[in-house]
């Protein structure tokens, strides 16, 4: 299974250096986002729960357009029949699928945290960058889950521009209201987290539940 | 006693309301090569699909190289090679690196990768983004990742298309009948196929049918 992932993975990987077609896409839609709610909002800065709502809407929207990408290459290049003609399990193309789009958020939180910071947000991040980044790691985790499972359903569907976000963002929800308030208090002035625990455990449970649903669910995608 | 590489019995197959396939019933032995002649939408390509494990038959029951589809499907990508109208390479990487990694999910050492950039005369532009390749050197990089596992089965829909006489002539130990492989072959050139066929079958409107020029009207 491992080799049918990394092989996956790398051929993944590989394409996105050369296309660039996903991650900058990603980047550029989040800053965008970030200079219209500076202007919508009329407000140099914002803290609290306005600032972390607004990062968690636009990292979620901002990975609407990976998941949506994420079968393109096998869509546009008739590779998933290749991938079907492979001896390679369901569960190795979900988990390649799934670590592409984590290291594909990763990538773009790297550039969109630091210029959520810049364009908007009132108290520094220096000190939460620790806990920010733990619950950013979580959430990766479980977008990149739901987020592969949501791209299989909708590789081979005529409407998969419709069906990938109204899919997708629902089951994001919890994921959200876990994520925004694990960071609310993060965004204050007078920064330090509360009940930090519990939301990293709801963020936990939530990847734990998605991670298992996708893999068994995916068995059963892509076929005819 | 020669043993069936493939045996169809009563195959039925639908697109939706329409019929792409019924009553097809065959049989083909080990070695042998099966030629599928007949019209555009004669249910040619869906056959092949079906034997490749790539859409699930509808209907009667559907064996090849011992395994019962859909049920054991898994079985089949290991030994089969399928060349159809879509060459199966991502056209952003160069023949070699698709090859490499058709070669890494089928557990094939990458020597064969480069053994077989040679055998189809492709070492060259092997480097190449297949995006910047014509047509005949895609499809013969196309023939060398269905042959990269070396299977016992292989599915050949138009094989030689857009391919060069002398493309062809190197391509004939792979995909040819010298390749001694077990071949279902798809094509329009009828006197072609027939030459090199041991059985053949005509579909009209994916109904078996008699082999002769009424295929074609």
């Amino acid at each position: 299974m491992i080799a049918g992932a990394r092989a996956i993975l790398h051929k993944d990987l590989l394409i996105e250096l050369r296309t660039k077609e996903s991650v900058p896409a990603m980047v550029l839609f989040s800053i965008t986002v970030y200079v219209l709610f500076h202007f919508g909002l009329d407000r140099d800065s914002l803290d609290g729960e306005l600032a972390s709502g607004v990062l968690w809407v636009t990292l979620l929207l901002a990975a609407v357009i990976g998941v949506s990408r994420l079968f393109a290459a096998e869509r546009e290049q008739g590779g998933i029949d290749g991938l079907l003609l492979a001896p390679v399990d369901r569960t190795s193309l979900f988990v390649a699928k799934a670590a592409a789009l984590f290291l594909f958020l990763t990538a773009v939180e790297l550039v969109a945290v630091p210029a959520f910071a810049v364009l908007l947000l009132g108290p520094g991040l220096g000190g939460a960058m620790p806990e920010l980044l733990v619950i950013l790691a979580l959430a990766n985790l479980g977008v990149a889950a739901v987020g592969a499972l949501v791209a299989a359903l909708a590789a081979e569907t005529r409407a998969r521009e419709l069906i990938v976000p109204l899919l997708l963002l629902p089951l994001l929800v919890p994921l959200l209201i876990a994520g925004a308030q694990a960071t609310e208090p993060l965004m204050r002035q007078d920064a330090g987290p509360e009940d930090l625990g519990r939301w990293l455990g709801l963020l936990s449970l939530y990847d734990v539940v998605f991670v298992l649903l996708s893999v068994a669910v995916f068995d059963f995608l892509l076929e005819d | 006693m020669v043993e069936a590489a493939i045996e169809l019995d009563n195959l039925r197959r639908r697109y939706g309301e329409r019929v792409a396939l019924a009553g097809v019933s065959l049989r083909v032995d080990e070695g042998q090569t099966l030629a599928v002649l007949g019209g555009n939408g004669a249910g040619k390509t869906t056959l092949l699909r079906v034997l490749a494990g790539l859409l699930r038959p509808h209907g009667g029951t559907v064996r090849v190289l011992g395994a019962e589809l859909p049920a054991e499907r898994w079985k089949l990508p290991a030994r089969v090679g399928y060349l159809g109208h879509e060459p199966l390479l991502y056209r952003d990487l160069s023949g070699r690196e698709n090859l490499r990694y058709h070669a890494d999910l089928h557990g094939v050492p990458r020597a064969r990768v480069d053994e077989l950039l040679g055998a189809v005369g492709m070492t060259e532009r092997a480097d190449d983004p297949v995006r910047d390749l014509s047509k005949g050197l895609v499809q013969r990089l196309a023939a060398a990742r269905a042959l990269l596992h070396d299977p016992a089965l292989l599915l050949l829909d138009e094989p030689r298309a857009n391919l060069d006489p002398a493309a062809a002539e190197l391509l004939e130990p792979l995909i040819g009948r010298v390749s001694g492989r077990t071949r279902v072959l798809v094509s329009h050139d009828v006197e072609g196929a027939l030459a090199e066929a041991d059985a053949s079958i005509g579909l009209r409107d994916g109904r078996p049918a008699a082999v002769g020029p009424e295929l074609y009207r």
